[in-house]
């Protein structure tokens, strides 16, 4: 099985990196864009049959720091 | 006493933390690699090196926060070992819940790499017995991610129970509330973005990081 864990920042956490892209994205003469926030995107194979409790430990110990970061897991 | 350096494939100032331990201990400090399980016996000083530990994979500091050694580092500090992170040392203590908050990309997405004038907080701690409550020192920083970020609530906190050690006299890098430097909350662990080991000698133009390793003597048997 695979799955693809999706990490954000939290609302409210400054996003230097979103900015830049937003900034960017301005200059290209791409207007409208409201707003920019940057995450990242984890694919994980997996055993088939692994809970995704498993998965949801995993993204709390290692693969989103929740002080900063929520995350979003998909079973694909 | 008996000092520990902790490695990490990526670290790069553990060979300077080293030379101030030994400078003020008279004693070359352990150089323990991140795969060990245990510390040496009788470690009661331990330093977390800057650096780029792991090339910085995922988070600055996460995959080291979670290397064997970590466990044993988190179980000294418990027992009130003094524990000090600079710079890399201090993204792992976050990453490892040693510390509240997080340390994020710099707010104007540079490195900076200069001397920061710094305001010291408290002198509460045993690293920082050899400051004034209010001194300006000048410690040179080395960093892209050190813009430290925590919720209100626990800045509050930080600020309440007088454990923000260091804040820039300028905000160099969009730190919340110019937090440089923090303590936990039994005050024996320090992290800190600034490098006290790069301002230990006369030849580095400057000795205000000195008086941070010296403060250590004598205070650990």
């Amino acid at each position: 099985m695979k799955a693809r864990v999706t990490i954000t920042l939290k609302p409210g956490v400054l996003d230097p990196q979103g900015k830049a892209i937003h900034h960017a994205l301005g200059g290209l003469g791409f207007d409208g864009v409201e707003d920019v926030r940057a995450g990242k995107v984890i694919l994980l194979d997996l055993a088939d049959g692994t809970p995704v409790e498993t998965i949801d430990k995993m993204c709390e110990q290692l693969l989103a720091n929740t002080v900063i970061e929520n995350y979003k897991v998909d079973v694909l | 006493m008996t000092a520990a350096v902790i490695v990490f494939p990526g670290s790069n100032c553990d060979r300077d933390l080293a030379v101030a331990f030994e400078g003020v201990t008279g004693k070359k400090p352990n150089m323990v690699w991140h795969a060990e399980s245990e510390l040496p016996a009788g470690t009661d000083l331990i330093g977390l090196p800057g650096g780029f530990s792991y090339g910085d994979y995922l988070r600055s500091g996460a995959m080291a926060a979670v290397s064997p050694v970590m466990k044993a580092v988190a179980a000294a500090a418990a027992r009130g070992v003094p524990t000090i992170g600079i710079c890399n040392g201090f993204q792992l203590l976050t990453e490892a819940r040693l510390l509240p908050g997080a340390l994020m990309r710099n707010a104007g997405l540079h490195f900076i790499c200069r001397d920061a004038q710094l305001r010291v907080e408290t002198s509460d701690s045993p690293f920082l017995r050899g400051y004034e409550e209010g001194e300006r020192i000048t410690i040179p920083v080395a960093h892209h991610d050190g813009n430290y970020q925590a919720d209100a609530e626990t800045l509050d906190r930080l600020e309440g129970e007088g454990r923000v050690a260091f804040r820039y006299v300028d905000n160099i890098n969009g730190s919340a509330r110019g937090i440089a430097g923090i303590l936990s909350a039994q005050r024996n662990v320090l992290g800190m973005m600034p490098h006290p080991e790069r301002a230990f000698e006369r030849a580095h133009g400057n000795t205000d990081g000195r008086r941070l390793f010296e403060a250590l003597v004598g205070q650990i048997a």
